[in-house]
């Protein structure tokens, strides 16, 4: 048979059920209509607006007929919304403005009349907002995710330093997998290395050691974490018990960035342990003995022989780990409290608690590219179809 | 070994660093167990648990789990959605996986960038994708829809583990049976699969493990009737954490413990064979 026709169904299956849903979210970040299609005409009549002054009465005539026309339809809500999120305080000023109209009888100067309700309507900052928010397909959502804005005249602007939001966030993502590279690096090497030297049947059981965390669910292991940690768990109780802190001064643990990194540590330490052993079964130990039997004492030896040699090994585990902490989203939800949050955390909460959409697309957008690109390397240096599983 | 050259306290302080690391993988798993036998309500060690009375400890968190419909509910919302994953991920990828080991494949690395994707991107971004799509055709908030979901996310682990098996595979074997007059579907039937089988039942739990454990999917396209035992788990640790959740952690931890020795056996025994 041909063997393409075997890979056929799983590709199509994965390009479907997985793909796909990648692929509209990423339209999502980018194609916004809501907007323009509830107010073509005044977007089309702002097109002709020379940026700066009030627009004339027909701009303000044709808006107030469609946000009349939005609320029968019931969309008004959602309208004012993304208005709101390209400039703050314009949700308020679109509902209240309609909500007088409605119920006043036909003004003769619509301009006047919004004017009168809510002076924003004479900024032009006003108008652009409305204009940006009408772009169907649109970068803001990235511009946003990025903490960058655009000037009024046109032109990318920085987010004043104390509205950056997501940069630091993912900066702190980066220096956070970082760190939790290193510490898996620096637990996981010493036991891949006693575990590839031992003799083969206490190897088995070292392995399974490994292993166990690695089958464990991901919730009980966070639940064990929190159990361990929380300032009237086990570990404190102990440290108390002992006297080593006073009742009154027991830690905190969890609920922060230490409860962050320690349980995604513990969770992703094998995924660091496996690689590195299965390179270091290959080495034979003959080399060590050989570079003693030169005259190099052990740190010689492994900084000049092993070391150079288990190098595959170290890239592969620190790269899967790197790439599966800064997508990391479970353990810093239960155990992150408000300090150790991470990026993903931030998809989750625009996804679920403040519902804008576009943004946390754009956001998981950036996440996916950085994993994309770290996936290519990884690719390059390690090759896919060289992973194993325990 | 490099012993004699380490001196006697590098090599001591290796293995107690060693042991230390050991110990921080598997304790915290670990000391889950006897809290789940805790008479009173309390996450820690009482005077009567340290002392060994056999007051302090009882079944009575196993008892509210086992009479807890919502418990039971989320467990057979678990394994309905768990065994039709592991079917759907376990046909899909071994066939996959036969297709990936022949040398004819064009685009071989391609195809299993593809294939292996599900397992390396972040699953929050899986899942809000999911959300997105599956509301548009209907399937949020369904049974088909979580399954199609975790069979996406399993069927990594079924390609890699098959096709693992399949690299010390002799391809002179098929050809052998081939030119004994079997058909395709023969051959794969008496000769490969027999071989394979170590590979596609250690995939087939690998799949099943995850979806068993997968909880952001679940959270993002499951509705309140197909609350799995991960999503109560998370309702458990978010807003009430009781002690019932213990009892849960240890059925688990024996669960996984259980999953791992069979596929390690399973691996060993592939392993044994002459390749």
């Amino acid at each position: 048979m041909r063997p393409a026709l075997l890979v056929l169904p799983l590709a199509a299956f994965i390009l479907v059920t997985f793909v796909a849903p990648l692929a509209v979210m990423l339209g999502r970040s980018l194609y916004d209509p809501l907007v323009a299609d509830a107010l073509p005409e005044t977007l089309r009549l702002l097109r002709q607006w020379d940026g700066e002054r009030t627009p004339s009465e027909p701009v303000f005539e044709t808006m107030a007929g469609e946000l009349l026309k939005a609320r029968r339809e019931r969309t008004l809500g959602r309208i004012a919304t993304r208005v709101n999120r390209v400039q703050a305080g314009l949700r308020s000023a679109l509902l209240k403005s309609v909500r007088k109209l409605r119920s006043a009888p036909r003004p003769d100067s619509w301009r006047e009349a919004m004017i009168a309700v809510d002076p924003k309507w004479a900024e032009a900052r006003t108008w652009h907002a409305i204009r940006r928010a009408g772009e169907r397909f649109t970068l803001r959502h990235y511009l946003h995710a990025l903490d960058l804005d655009q000037a009024p005249g046109g032109g990318i602007i920085r987010q004043p330093p104390d509205l950056r939001i997501y940069l630091p966030l993912l900066q702190r993502t980066l220096a956070v997998s970082l760190g939790i590279t290193l510490l898996c690096l620096l637990l996981g090497y010493p036991i891949a290395y006693l575990i590839a030297n031992a003799p083969p049947r206490r190897a088995n059981l070292l392995l399974l050691l490994v292993l166990v965390p690695f089958w464990t669910s991901l919730l009980v292991r966070t639940t064990s974490w929190i159990v361990l940690l929380q300032t009237q768990g086990v570990i404190n109780d102990l440290l108390a018990a002992v006297g080593l802190i006073a009742e009154d001064q027991r830690i905190s643990m969890i609920y922060n960035m230490t409860g962050t990194v320690v349980a995604m540590t513990h969770v992703l330490l094998p995924f660091m342990v496996l690689p590195l052993y299965s390179v270091m079964r290959t080495i034979p130990p003959l080399y060590m003995s050989a570079a003693a039997s030169l005259g190099a004492n052990f740190l010689q030896a492994f900084r000049r022989v092993y070391w150079p040699q288990t190098l595959p090994g170290v890239a592969a585990g620190s790269l899967l780990v790197f790439i599966l902490a800064i997508g990391y989203f479970i353990t810093p939800a239960l155990v992150g409290g408000q300090s150790g949050q991470l990026i993903s955390n931030m998809v989750a909460y625009h996804m679920q608690q403040s519902l804008n959409w576009g943004l946390a697309a754009a956001l998981g957008g950036v996440l996916l590219g950085g994993v994309f690109l770290l996936y290519l390397v990884f690719n390059r240096l390690v090759g896919v179809d060289r992973m194993r599983l325990g | 070994m490099s012993g004699n050259s380490w001196g006697r306290v590098g090599r001591l302080g290796y293995l107690a660093y060693c042991s230390a690391v050991f110990l921080f993988l598997t304790a915290p798993i670990l000391v889950i167990v006897p809290l789940s036998f805790n008479v009173e309500p309390y996450f820690t060690f009482t005077e009567g648990m340290l002392s060994l009375d056999p007051q302090a400890y009882s079944l009575r968190w196993y008892r509210t789990v086992a009479e807890d419909p919502e418990w039971l509910r989320a467990l057979a919302n678990s394994l309905v959605i768990g065994f039709a994953a592991t079917a759907l991920a376990t046909a899909l990828g071994t066939l996959a996986a036969l297709g990936l080991a022949n040398p004819a494949m064009p685009g071989r690395s391609l195809a299993m960038s593809l294939l292996i994707s599900p397992m390396v991107t972040p699953v929050i971004i899986s899942a809000a994708g999911m959300f997105f799509f599956y509301s548009d055709l209907g399937l949020a908030q369904t049974y088909p829809g979580l399954i199609l979901a975790h069979t996406a996310l399993g069927t990594p682990f079924v390609v890699i583990t098959v096709t693992a098996t399949l690299s010390g595979f002799d391809p002179n074997l098929t050809r052998a049976a081939a030119s004994l007059g079997a058909g395709p579907v023969r051959t794969f039937r008496r000769v490969q699969l027999p071989l394979i089988a170590p590979g596609v039942i250690s995939g087939a739990l690998f799949a099943f493990a995850t979806s068993f454990d997968e909880v952001v999917t679940v959270l993002f396209i499951g509705g309140l009737d197909q609350r799995t035992i991960p999503r109560q788990m998370w309702a458990g640790i978010r807003e009430q954490i009781s002690p019932a959740i213990l009892a849960v952690a240890t059925l688990l931890i024996a669960f996984a413990l259980l999953l791992m020795l069979v596929v390690e056996w399973l691996r060993r025994r592939g392993n044994a064979k002459p390749a």
